[in-house]
């Protein structure tokens, strides 16, 4: 299989000072990275998951995709082509579709569902034979019927919301679907149904999409492979089942126990990190995840890991990795 | 066991131009001296009605025709504002949950936590070290030097321990936790709820958990009540709901937590069609409508079935468990 999408060590920065006080800190400090040497492939028809915790970078990661942030370094091609210099985002944007956080907010308020589902046509300017036709066939797919054409966002819950996002995004036939959390907010009656809705569509329309999320739980059900972030870069990849199951990197490991588990019964055998994700302007040196880490040895504070191949499978970014063994001890 | 917190057959409407909505039918919910009690639902279920309700902060629009709510023995709505006053924050007080919206951003936490104890005799310096040692106890470093600090200067996890330190530092008798985990990562989610179990059993507080998360109320709770469309429709000992509920939406419910699931599934459970309206709900059973159990007799108001000991189920067909 080949990479639809494909990024090198990509970079994005933030200003971090503004006015005089820019002026006068060093160079170093003016600007935090919120994407520090992001370097991932999406094969065509995969589902990658990108999870990691608040600050992480996740979102981040799809709005540099999309050009909606600017790159700092390194490069982006989708589909063989570099998307560094200045590209028709126009274009790009037909092929890349976007699923954005929030389900209800980001409708917009005033347009109807007709319009809403509309509006990617509007905006590349395709003329359309039949617009209504067209609209219901949009919302039909997505699971909606013809009567809620002329409702308002504010009339829809979360749920049907979440399903004109879906109708919205795959108006024009995109190759990918860059989808930042399409769960939350959701209930977990309503999850299901979305999550489906989305299983569908892929395996009807051959989508490549990749989903940022925070929720454990459905990374099972969803996703071909797993990529989890840590302060801006990646500290695991790898298929879904070994990363669910053998863990190689602790900070994984801790994510994937930290999932309260709707059973009384479960063993609650589960790494409790200390303290909290640091700030992107004051990395840890070495290994950034060193202070939280309840394996760290005194050379992980010095010396940074790097992406490497992991003898479970993927890729993982520690000097000593959990193993089988380590895990049952 | 004496009970701290006591709702009985409590309904809340609110008037709307389309009528009387029902955003709580006869509700009844015991929380005992120091005992731990969720109550999960989904949105729409009453849970925020039900916050409001407890503390009287209930928006203007709002009538409660019947019901009574007492707090160690009094009754919550029929107390005068002044004694409301004495009550909240230093009998009955909640953690929220979003610590960036029920902290004052222009306040100093110190300030904050000062306000909170303005009833205390004491001096200035006295009350900030007590809120000092309550910073401390939650677990945050430097306790002394964040007195000065404001609610942006934090982050999340910090807010949300803040936030339970100002609910904690009165000593309360009853402590409503709103969904404090909802707006926070998985691994400090984890944090949190280790913190209210020590806090727990320290203060002897009762807690009343209310979220949406099984996993968190599985975890944490002694007893759940599940709600569904203002409505309670089982309650019981944690484990005795979880690993045998009777009602249908409990059990739907709990199938729908892809948590549960180990193997890979193409199609994911749901509930199918949506809440009912509550300005005008059906009769008989008020999940009757999504339910695939429904049957004649679910057009009459269903009994409370007790199932065994004191775990029951608003279900005409709920069965009495063996075990």
């Amino acid at each position: 299989m080949t990479a639809l999408l494909s990024l090198r060590d990509v970079v994005v920065e933030f200003p971090a000072l503004r006015g005089l006080k820019a002026l006068l800190a060093p160079p170093e400090k003016r600007r935090v990275r919120a994407l520090d040497g992001i370097s991932l492939d999406v094969l065509a028809g995969e589902t990658l998951a990108v999870v990691g915790e608040s600050g992480s970078g996740k979102t981040t990661l799809a709005r540099a995709i999309n050009g909606l942030v600017p790159l700092a370094g390194g490069q982006v091609s989708f589909d063989g082509m570099a998307l560094d210099e200045s590209p028709d985002w126009h274009a790009v944007r037909r092929r890349v579709a976007m699923m954005f956080q929030d389900p209800v907010g980001s409708l917009s308020p005033r347009k109807t569902v007709r319009d809403l589902v509309l509006e990617p046509f509007a905006i590349h300017g395709i003329r359309l034979q039949n617009r209504r036709d067209k609209a219901v066939e949009l919302l039909a797919d997505a699971g909606l019927g013809p009567d809620f054409l002329h409702r308002y966002p504010h009339q829809l819950s979360g749920g049907q919301a979440r399903r004109v996002g879906v109708a919205r995004a795959l108006a024009l036939t995109p190759a990918l679907v860059l989808a930042d959390e399409p769960t939350a907010g959701l209930d977990v009656s309503v999850q299901g149904e979305i999550l489906n809705l989305m299983n569908r569509i892929k395996a009807e329309h051959g989508l490549t999409t990749l989903i940022i999320t925070h929720n454990l739980n459905i990374l099972r059900h969803i996703a071909d492979r797993i990529a989890v972030m840590y302060l801006g870069r990646i500290v695991e990849i790898g298929p879904v089942e070994r990363l669910l199951s053998d863990p190689a990197h602790p900070y994984t490991r801790a994510l994937m126990a930290a999932n309260p588990e709707p059973d009384p019964t479960a063993r609650r055998e589960r790494i409790v990190l200390k303290g909290e994700t640091p700030a992107l302007n004051a990395r840890p040196p070495g290994c950034e995840f060193h202070p939280r880490c309840p394996v760290a040895r005194p050379d992980c504070a010095s010396r940074a890991p790097v992406l490497e191949p992991a003898t479970t499978g993927g890729r993982v970014a520690c000097h000593y990795p959990l193993t089988k063994e380590t895990l049952s001890a | 066991m004496s009970e701290a917190l006591k709702v009985e057959d409590l309904s809340v409407h609110y008037d709307t131009r389309e009528g009387a909505l029902q955003a709580l039918r006869d509700v009844s919910i015991t929380v005992p001296e120091g005992g731990i009690v969720g109550v999960v639902g989904e949105s729409g279920c009453g849970k925020s009605t039900l916050i409001n309700a407890l503390l009287q902060l209930l928006p203007e629009n709002a009538t409660i025709p019947a019901g009574r709510i007492t707090l160690q023995g009094e009754d919550v709505t029929r107390a005068g504002t002044r004694r409301l006053r004495q009550m909240r924050g230093q009998e009955i007080s909640v953690v929220f949950q979003d610590p960036m919206t029920s902290l004052n951003p222009v306040l100093s936490i110190g300030r904050q936590m000062r306000d909170i104890q303005y009833r205390q005799q004491g001096s200035r310096a006295a009350k900030d070290s007590r809120s000092a040692a309550m910073l401390g106890r939650v677990g945050i470093p430097d306790p002394v030097g964040k007195l000065a600090a404001y609610p942006h200067e934090l982050s999340g996890g910090m807010r949300q321990r803040v936030a339970i330190a100002m609910a904690a530092l009165m000593r309360p008798r009853v402590l409503i936790a709103d969904e404090p985990t909802t707006a926070l990562d998985a691994t400090l989610e984890v944090q949190i709820i280790e913190l209210l179990k020590e806090l727990q059993q320290e203060i002897g507080c009762a807690i009343l958990f209310i979220s949406h998360h099984l996993g968190v109320i599985a975890e944490l709770c002694d007893r759940v009540v599940v709600m569904y469309a203002g409505v309670a429709v089982e309650e019981g000992p944690v484990a005795d709901v979880f690993l045998r509920p009777g009602h249908p939406y409990t059990i739907k419910l709990i199938e729908c937590d892809p948590g549960k699931l180990k193997e890979k599934v193409t199609d994911l459970p749901s509930i199918p069609g949506s809440l009912p309206d509550l300005t005008d709900p059906p009769a008989g059973c008020i999940f009757r409508p999504r339910c695939d159990r429904a049957t004649e007799i679910c057009a009459t108001p269903p009994p409370r079935k007790g199932l065994n000991g004191a775990h029951w189920a608003a279900c005409h067909h709920a069965k009495v468990d063996k075990a």
